[in-house]
């Protein structure tokens, strides 16, 4: 029997430090429930909360809540099918192992 | 230091929980729209962790006992407000009758909020179903027409909106809590985050 070989989430600094350093807002996002498909900056975002809370502008679900400590943030991007990004051509990216 | 040194007396003012300071008018938080509710359609469901159900209307929630508690509350923001006044259910009555072994609750809203705490939290005449503040209907944008009080956990487990509670053997988390809020919630132990 073949077993698949998975790796630790060590591997997904490189990823997501390329990914959580750019502008987010410029981001396009699906909604998981509704399945509209639009700018992160267009959010419906409720900060007058112990969180901020990012709703989709068509059907209201939350598509992000963001939650910050004095030493620590939480991330919830349960929401949201997808996050695409819009990356620079000249860019060198990794590509899938 | 000692409030010796302060000149004033000791007990003139009771002490706020640690990290809060206090305020005299009552801020609106929200994590989204506010939800219409109309009164005809209104109910609060009780649900067990056996399926069953025990749910009031609106005119049989009015026909309950009421309670006018008035009382402090604590907001995971950091601001307190003294001697709020309140008419409402108790938890207690809207309990008595319910057969149940659960040790868990999970409070629901209109609007889909959700908030978990203890069964035990519940009952003893420290929680609510308040329908009315400072002598008026309670307003919309602080939950009504209906919220739950559970003035001893910051004020995020008094959800507005509420439409009925669940009880559970397993502690679920809710909203906040899903996304690092405690899941108790002791403003006197300063429980704000997981692992506070």
């Amino acid at each position: 029997m073949t077993q698949l070989s998975y790796l630790d989430g060590n591997m997904l600094d490189g990823p997501l430090r390329e990914l959580f350093a750019v502008d987010l807002s410029a981001a396009t996002g699906r909604c998981d429930s509704c399945g509209m498909t639009g700018p992160m900056a267009c959010l419906h975002v409720y900060s007058h909360a112990p969180g901020l809370v990012a709703r989709c502008p068509a059907c209201t679900a939350v598509m992000l809540r963001l939650v910050r400590s004095p030493d620590r943030a939480w991330l919830d991007l349960r929401g949201a099918t997808f996050l695409q990004v819009p990356m620079p051509l000249d860019q060198p990216h990794p590509r899938p192992l | 230091m000692s409030p010796g040194f302060q000149g004033r007396p000791r007990s003139a003012e009771p002490a706020l929980p640690p990290g809060q300071y206090l305020t005299e008018d009552f801020p609106v938080l929200s994590a989204g729209p506010t939800p219409k509710v109309p009164l005809e359609s209104w109910e609060f469901v009780i649900s067990t962790e056996a399926g069953e159900e025990h749910r009031w209307s609106w005119a049989e929630l009015m026909a309950l006992p009421q309670e006018t508690p008035t009382v402090d509350i604590h907001c995971v923001t950091r601001w307190s407000k003294r001697e709020t006044d309140w008419q409402g259910v108790s938890l207690d009555t809207l309990l008595n009758g319910v057969n149940t072994d659960a040790h868990y609750a999970v409070a629901h809203s209109y609007g889909g909020y959700t908030t978990n705490l203890p069964l035990g939290d519940l009952r003893g005449g420290r929680a609510w179903v308040a329908h009315r503040f400072d002598g008026a209907d309670l307003p919309a944008e602080h939950g009504g027409p209906a919220r739950l009080l559970v003035p001893h956990l910051y004020f995020w487990k008094s959800a507005k909106w509420v439409r009925g509670i669940r009880l559970r053997t397993m502690d679920e988390p809710g909203f906040w809590e899903t996304a690092g809020y405690h899941d108790y919630g002791d403003p006197w132990r300063e429980q704000r985050y997981q692992g506070d």
